[in-house]
């Protein structure tokens, strides 16, 4: 059996073209990891491009309007590209860089890790070119002028379901055709094994930062971290530093669209099967006999009928709790936490908003909650404002 | 005797790929048995995946519309089962890990040797993971085909030594498709190959005229189309036997003598 394994999931199922690139790859993630140049780099473009750390922010008057847990946002929108996307893209960029690529490519759905990869490549001298679905394309249109400002060329991917998905599947034949030049910038905690673990150790600066900025403020651990979970890089990032502190819960928010009980979800472990697509063995929305389910969210960054292996395991182990979030649920806490603390979320965040907003009040007042809140919401406003029946010509 | 070792036995191969269910199973049966007439000598049968990642766009198209048919693993069994009453050539599953896993892997390879299945190939499946589904092949007597890239290198010895049937060479990079230029990739592949492991070489990905094919067949012991076929299946819907079965025909000729 194939490294990358959480419990059973993860692996490496992809075709025989990728497989040398995959362990090429996981080779050049070995040695720069721990390189002091690599590391100072990428350090320094954190620290001095994408503006980390980011701000824990106690939302007083959230926590206050809740009457119970105490709410801080770890805010991820106020980094450079306005989301967590960033930490990733820069880690592996650079990394692409240190193995001689000359190009990137990269998959996106909301458009944000599309535009943190053109934004890296742009600035590391790389090509970038960038899949999206169509569908995705015609309600993130804002994004897809942005990677075009930025010099990336955006393919609008046509097959399948027009969504995520299709964009992945795209990036990975395109891969496939030329892997000598071209790193594959994978933008979640998916595919093929090393990309669960190379994604997860760069976006854990999340949590280490959490976790040090938590005890400077209160001096204890949360109770509670909430992240919304689409692949689940983000959700990861916040949890990966406190999976060994038993006492912090830690809860993942899929999307559950227009219900669970409809098809129109996309809330991968709560209503998926184990199985085995994009590179790795992990829970997928799917039908019985195994094709892949064409799933709905207002969020494109959500909507995926997959999730990282890790989520996975941590599922099964009952280490992380998942919860399903729908889409008016979100969109309430959209326009919530813009009301209440003047901070527009982006619509995937507004997942975890919900929950934290459905749980504090039954909590204690010296209790805390964390909530990721992994991108801003300006990329989301037409939609929401679509779904309120508000047309917005800009 | 294994079906798979006749593939061989009748000169150069050649192996028509053709998506079950792709216009309908009805037809698929029919090509199934009239391009087995015509010379095919192994055939391989696409069990149709909603996202198959190894596919360029003809074959990705014929799995939309197989599965907007309303194909399944269990209706491509029963009409296998027909199949079998009147045909004897060997057979080949082309799919993806989901659709197998998801059938249930012991069910899906004992269904598989009940209605003459001989080999199964699973692109997103490479050395690494074939423990995943070998232990149920292996119980069946189904042989898992193993694949080689232009990019394999290092490892075709070590997938070479443990081969069984055939080993399926891709021919270039990329997807699956007709390309006007067949690469000499394979030719060194085939000789790395044959330096640990005395076992036929089919090459695919890409062939799609009688010169190509029997160009390819001065090095290879086999011919693998598909994106050629199905876009005759495409082009002429359910009329489409009499031109497939007459392509076949022609490319067989193209590699038999050489």
């Amino acid at each position: 059996m194939a490294k990358g394994r959480f419990g059973i999931y993860g692996g490496q199922y992809i075709p025989e073209t990728l497989m040398n690139a995959v362990i090429e790859l996981e080779e050049a993630y070995e040695r720069y990891k721990e390189d002091p140049n690599f590391k100072a780099e990428l350090d320094s473009l954190l620290k001095n491009y994408a503006g980390r750390p980011s701000l824990l922010y106690f939302a007083e008057k959230m926590t206050k309007d809740l009457g119970g847990a105490k709410i801080y946002l770890k805010r991820e929108d106020l980094n450079h590209t306005g989301s967590h996307k960033i930490n990733n893209v820069l880690g592996q960029v650079l990394l692409a860089k240190y193995m001689g690529k000359t190009r990137v490519i990269a998959e996106t759905g909301a458009g944000q890790h599309g535009v943190a990869t053109a934004t890296a490549a742009s600035l590391l001298g790389m090509e970038c070119e960038i899949f999206m679905g169509k569908e995705d394309t015609d309600r993130q249109a804002l994004n897809v002028y942005r990677m075009k400002l930025l010099g990336a060329k955006v393919h609008v991917v046509t097959s399948g379901t027009q969504t995520l998905k299709d964009a992945v599947n795209e990036t990975l034949r395109e891969w496939s055709k030329r892997v000598k030049d071209t790193h594959y910038v994978l933008g979640s905690v998916m595919g093929p094994h090393p990309f669960p673990t190379i994604v997860r150790d760069f976006q854990s600066v999340i949590g280490r930062e959490v976790k040090k900025q938590i005890l400077e403020e209160e001096g204890r651990l949360p109770d509670v971290l909430i992240a919304c979970v689409g692949g689940g890089s983000n959700a990861i990032g916040l949890f990966y530093d406190f999976i060994g502190e038993p006492g912090v819960r830690l809860i993942g928010c899929e999307a559950a669209g227009h219900g669970i009980r409809t098809k129109k979800n996309a809330a991968t472990i709560t209503v998926g099967k184990v199985g085995i697509f994009h590179g790795m063995k992990s829970y997928f929305c799917q039908d019985e006999y195994g094709q892949i389910a064409p799933v709905y969210s207002i969020s494109a960054g959500l909507d995926y009928p997959g999730v990282g292996p890790e989520h996975a395991y941590l599922h099964d182990i009952g280490r992380a709790e998942y919860v399903a979030v729908s889409d008016e649920e979100a969109v309430e806490a959209f326009e919530y936490l813009s009301i209440t603390e003047g901070i527009i979320p982006a619509i995937e965040s507004a997942h975890a908003v919900a929950y934290a907003k459905k749980i504090a009040p039954s909590m204690g007042r010296d209790q805390i909650i964390v909530v990721g809140l992994s991108g801003r919401g300006d990329k989301d406003v037409a939609a929401i404002a679509r779904y309120r029946g508000v047309e917005i010509h800009e | 005797m294994n079906r798979l070792k006749q593939v061989f036995a009748n000169g150069k191969a050649f192996i028509p790929f053709i998506t079950a269910g792709d216009p309908s199973l009805e037809i698929t049966k029919e090509l199934v048995v009239k391009m087995a007439e015509a010379g095919a000598d192994l055939i391989e049968l696409g069990i149709p995946f909603s996202d198959p990642v190894a596919e360029g766009q003809v074959i990705q198209d014929a799995n939309i519309r197989a599965l907007s048919g309303g194909t399944s693993v269990d209706k491509i069994f029963d009409m296998l089962r027909h199949v079998r009453k009147t045909c004897d050539v060997p057979i080949a599953f082309m799919t993806y890990a989901n659709p197998v896993f998801a059938y249930d892997p012991d069910k899906f390879l004992r269904n598989c040797r009940e209605t003459g299945v001989d080999a199964l190939i699973v692109p997103d499946l490479p050395f690494e993971e074939k423990g995943e589904l070998m232990p149920f092949c292996l119980k069946y007597g189904i042989t898992l085909i193993s694949m080689i890239a232009p990019t394999s290198n290092n490892r075709i010895h070590r997938i070479a030594r443990e081969a069984q049937g055939f080993v399926y060479c891709v021919s270039s990079m990329g997807v699956t498709g007709v390309r006007e230029n067949i690469s000499n990739d394979a030719k060194e592949m085939i000789k790395l190959v044959k330096e640990v492991n005395n076992i036929p070489c089919a090459v695919g990905f890409g062939i799609s005229t009688p010169e190509q094919a029997s160009r390819v067949a001065e090095f290879a012991d086999g011919v693998i189309v598909g994106s050629a076929i199905v876009k005759i299946v495409e082009r002429y819907g359910r009329e489409c036997v009499p031109h497939v079965v007459e392509y076949v025909r022609m490319m067989k000729n193209a590699v038999k003598v050489i």
